[in-house]
């Protein structure tokens, strides 16, 4: 065929892509609900189907068999997983706005922009390969139409004399046109989607068309052609599965493409960035696997066929979907193929440049014109600049495409290249799985991850390729770094025997995963990467968060508001309400035709009326389409209710705290409430106490006025008088000390003191009211006693009041009173002992209570106040002591203190 | 003033029983004096004084029980019992009258004042206060 006409036909036919485009977004304007219907998403999903699939499936199986089937099977098993992986990642990327993979993993980990250029750049350099043979497809299957001669002609010569080369600048063009009409915005792209769900149509009929050729036209049909194979036992093995390798083969084969499926840039763009509507995943799930078979459905016969036609071996398998109806002197068909394999390599071309375009724009390119102060600085000029680093990164992708087909892929087959592709996007798999199911999943395990994976990667699939490529590398290829073996990339740590692809593979996912894990498990994850963590993992829990409160954001046409308007009230009214809005905003209904948030929530207020809120929310969701959440929402509502959850974790300990300290406020009141009662008691007991000696002062005064007495009486009753005062003052005195050592406000004033020395004094002191009394007093010390700490005048005091008291109570003719006095277990112990008529058991704690007066003190000169016992039991205790009293009615009273030697935790 | 008038003096502090001895004696009544409860009870079982001047507060046996004793005797119903207490409040002082006292006089107490109400009280003009 002639080479202007084939080219014609190829941009004719990119023409009608182009209308395609243009026709699909024109129907998604005016709202044909066919563009967004499942059938369009789940063909737009057929980009899977390559030229891999159009011509390098059938030559693999000529040389295979059945292992072309495995990469369909994956994707067939793994499509009903993505009602879990991709809504997952779909919920997400509409929260965060996300508009590529890169995009996800970098927000994922962080919201890094090295995590996006690492992504991007991984992206680029695993994708590169597999956009490079769909140059070589293209290039190939031109120079097959337009050269036949009974054999093919590789591409060969310069640059300029390669046909791929020019298609693929006429590609990039095309995709450059093709993605920028569009690609300002983060909106879907239903043109796009519309045109790839048309080539995908467009390359199951060719195929099938090719089928149908070499079924019925080459050969007496499918039987014909299996029956001839079964006849080869050459042929006939490739009815069956490889033995030996081939179980691990598909195996990895199975894994790599279920991986690809759901990761390559193209997939994702139309499975996650463009859908639709997350329950076209459902129908996607039977309808996709359906076309695989479609597609597929030829591959063998079409592969068997070809082994029949050319048994010389001269035609490589990849080309049998040409090469046969060309050798049958049927150029439309062969055309036809070439449309097909034409279509099928475009799509790929483009979705993938795109997707990769814009992560390489967004993530590379702008932010390092961005950073060049000339270009931030011209803002006005900013939109256009993107444009343009958007548009030269499609193109960079698809001229690197065809760079390394020209230096590289030229000499391997399309499966191999593909699925060295595969094997590296599936090194994303860690890092994306474990992003939205595993919190703790961190970014710099993610980039050990990645970088070891991709390194393996690297050395096991790509370092091999390159010397065969020409590029000399050195012989450690063929035996190890340093001619170590261990480190020989297809054989690495000694795994022989397995097939290049299954080898690496292995080793590149097992080592991204254990770095992937091990990182995330060794490192701390930050702040945000931690919340991002927590908004990835749980996205469900923070949509429906979002969805049943605040501020959602509707899309609807103010036609359909009105008519759902039209179904409650009459036309009169709903105009009138209308207009009362659309002035109270100012509103012109001629210009705003899509309803905003103001006139949802009017509308709902409108029908609330009617049927209540929870159905007029319903009722308005029906028409207005909701508008996921943001990031920023999402963080807003966080924050918000982060905030709120502070503030009331706050309030609780505040709460807490008041509740602990109003209850000891409580425990003092009582305490104080005690306090003052005794006060109050100790109070009235004073007075009580004081007027005793007033009640006496008074009545003799008046005596002494109203009477003349003799010079006796006179004396008595003044003496008696002054007795009495003198009584009052000290008690006064008792009254305030007691008050002191009571509140603590007394203070022992600790020397060193002998004990002996006071214990003498003391009785010194009262040895002249004893004589008078004719009382014995037996003082009987331990010499050794060591010296104490303590404070000398309050000891005497105890000492004093101790010893006036036995003197008080000894018996009155033989009176004895005895002092002793001995050191023991770190206590010096004192005794005061007295033969008088002792204590009643229950006077012996009595008699410490303030006031407490015993008995008759028959014939005492200075009435006690009642106090002296409770002081010197406060001064004792201040000691770090004790006092108590031993006594027996009828055998006398001991009284005891300990003094420790040293004080011990003492107030004082 | 009358002279057959007995007077009991019950009180523990016997710088005030000195007092009111004094005093009594010198109004020309007969005084008997208990030095605390008990006494006063082992008198009463010879005496029917006309008048009982009793402090509250003594060891053994307090002041009320006296005055209940006394109530509580036929033999002694002529006898007018006065509280004299330190204990001053109001309650204290009610309680006193509800024992079946004639009079409560809080101390400390002018002479010249309980001369006066106790010779009121026993010129017949009944209980006061």
């Amino acid at each position: 065929m002639n080479e202007f006409g084939v080219i014609s036909v190829a941009v004719l036919y990119l023409l009608g892509l182009f209308g395609a485009a243009y026709w699909g977004d024109r129907a998604a304007a005016r709202g044909k609900s066919w563009v967004k219907s499942p059938w369009v998403y789940s063909l737009s999903l057929a980009v899977y189907c390559t030229a891999w699939t159009f011509f390098g499936s059938v030559g693999e199986a000529s040389r295979n068999g059945m292992d072309f089937l495995a990469i369909y099977i994956g994707p067939s098993l793994v499509i009903p997983l993505a009602w879990i992986l991709w809504r997952k990642i779909i919920r997400i990327s509409k929260a965060q706005r996300i508009s590529s993979f890169a995009e996800l993993l970098a927000s994922r980990y962080g919201r890094n922009s090295r995590m996006g250029v690492l992504v991007t750049i991984l992206l680029v350099l695993g994708v590169i390969p597999y956009i490079s043979i769909q140059h070589k497809a293209i290039a190939d299957s031109f120079e097959i139409l337009t050269h036949w001669d009974g054999a093919p002609r590789g591409a060969s010569g310069g640059i300029f004399q390669d046909s791929a080369f020019y298609f693929a600048l006429l590609l990039s063009l095309f995709t450059i046109f093709f993605s920028t009409r569009k690609l300002e915005s983060t909106e879907r792209n239903t043109g796009l989607v519309v045109a790839i769900a048309a080539e995908s149509v467009v390359k199951l009929l060719a195929f099938l068309i090719v089928g149908i050729f070499v079924a019925w036209f080459s050969f007496d049909g499918l039987d014909d052609i299996f029956r001839q194979a079964a006849a080869h036992p050459e042929l006939e093995k490739l009815f069956h599965v490889n033995q030996g390798q081939g179980y691990r083969s598909w195996f990895f084969m199975v894994l790599l493409s279920m991986g690809a499926f759901l990761f390559l840039p193209r997939q994702f763009q139309v499975g996650v960035i463009e859908i639709v509507d997350e329950k076209h995943l459902k129908q996607a799930a039977w309808r996709f696997p359906l076309y695989l078979i479609l597609i597929n459905f030829f591959v063998l016969p079409v592969a068997l066929g070809g082994n029949l036609l050319f048994p010389e071996g001269d035609v490589a398998g990849d080309i049998y979907m040409l090469a046969i109806p060309l050798e049958a002197d049927a150029p439309w068909v062969a055309l036809v193929a070439f449309i097909g394999g034409f279509a099928a390599s475009t799509s790929m071309i483009i979705v993938s440049s795109i997707a990769l375009g814009l992560a390489l724009s967004n993530n590379i390119v702008m932010p390092l014109l961005v950073s060049i102060r000339n270009v931030r600085q011209r803002t006005d000029r900013l939109p256009r600049t993107a444009r343009y680093a958007r548009r030269a990164s499609v193109g960079i992708v698809i001229l690197l495409g065809y760079l390394f087909f020209r230096l590289v892929a030229a000499p391997y087959s399309l499966v191999q290249i593909g699925l060295v592709s595969f094997v590296a996007v599936c090194q994303f798999i860690p890092a994306t799985l474990g992003g939205i199911f595993w919190k703790t999943g961190n970014r710099r395990g993610a980039v050990a991850g990645l970088l070891a994976g991709f390194g393996v990667w690297f050395f096991t699939l790509i370092l091999p390729k390159l010397p065969g490529s020409g590029l000399e590398v050195g012989t450690w290829i063929e035996q190890g770094i340093g001619g170590m073996a261990f480190l020989k990339p297809t054989a690495l740590f000694g795994l022989e025997g397995w097939d290049f692809i299954s080898h690496g593979a292995f080793w590149s996912i097992l080592f991204n995963v254990l770095f992937y894990v091990g990182g995330s498990l060794f490192w701390k994850q930050g702040t945000v990467e931690r919340n991002q963590a927590e908004v990835f993992v749980d996205i469900y829990e923070y949509s429906e968060y979002y969805e049943s409160s605040i501020a959602r954001r509707g899309k609807a046409e103010v036609a359909d508001i009105r008519n759902l308007l039209l179904q409650f009230h009459p036309p009169g009214y709903v105009d009138r309400a209308l207009d009362v809005f659309a002035r109270k905003y100012h509103i012109d209904w001629t210009r705003y035709q899509e309803a905003d948030a103001r006139l949802i929530t009017f509308t709902e207020k409108l029908l609330t009326g009617i049927v209540g809120v929870v159905s007029a929310r319903l009722l308005v969701a029906t028409v207005a389409q909701e508008e996921k959440v943001s990031l920023e929402d999402v963080y807003a509502i966080l924050r918000e209710s982060q905030e709120i959850r502070t503030t009331n974790r706050e309030l609780r300990l505040k709460s807490e705290e008041l509740r602990e300290a109003t209850e000891a406020l409580q425990s003092v009141n009582v305490q104080l409430k005690q306090q003052d009662t005794l006060k109050d008691e100790f109070l009235y007991t004073v007075t009580h106490e004081l007027r005793t000696p007033l009640t006496t002062i008074l009545a003799l005064s008046e005596l002494l006025l109203d009477h003349d007495m003799e010079g006796e009486e006179r004396e008595k009753f003044l003496t008696t008088i002054m007795e009495e005062s003198e009584r009052m003052g000290r008690l006064i005195t008792q009254v305030l000390d007691l008050e002191k050592f009571e509140s603590g406000k007394q203070r022992l004033r600790r020397t060193e003191v002998n004990l002996v020395e006071v214990v003498e004094e003391t009785a010194f002191g009262i040895r002249e009211a004893a004589r008078d009394r004719n009382i014995e007093i037996v003082v009987d010390l331990q010499r050794s006693v060591p010296q104490v700490q303590a404070d000398a005048d309050r000891i005497k005091q105890v000492l004093l009041n101790l010893l006036s008291n036995a003197l008080k109570f000894a018996r009155k003719d033989d009176g004895k009173v005895i002092v002793s006095m001995y050191f023991l277990d770190g206590f010096i112990k004192i005794n005061v002992e007295d033969n008088g008529e002792g204590l009643a058991l229950e006077e012996q704690d009595a008699i410490f209570d303030k006031f407490y007066q015993v008995g008759n003190q028959k014939g005492s000169p200075r009435p006690g106040s009642g106090l002296g016992l409770a002081i010197s039991k406060q001064i004792v205790e201040l000691h770090g002591g004790r006092l108590w009293v031993e006594s027996e009615l009828g055998k006398g009273a001991k009284f005891s203190f300990l003094i420790p030697v040293r004080p011990f935790n003492s107030p004082e | 003033m009358n002279d057959s008038l007995k007077v009991l003096i019950v009180d523990d502090e016997p710088n005030i029983v000195m007092s009111l001895d004094y005093l009594f004696r010198k109004h020309g009544y007969q005084v008997f004096l208990g030095r605390n409860g008990e006494e006063a009870l082992h008198l009463l079982e010879e005496e029917v004084p006309d008048l009982i001047l009793l402090d509250i507060m003594m060891p053994k046996v307090n002041g009320y029980e006296v005055c209940r004793h006394v109530k509580s005797q036929a033999r002694l119903a002529s006898c007018k019992v006065v509280f004299m207490s330190a204990k001053g409040k109001e309650a204290d002082i009610e309680k006193g009258m509800e024992m079946g006292a004639d009079l409560y006089v809080p101390k400390p107490f002018s002479t010249r004042t309980l001369m006066k109400q106790v010779t009121a009280l026993l010129d017949g003009a009944g209980p006061s206060s």
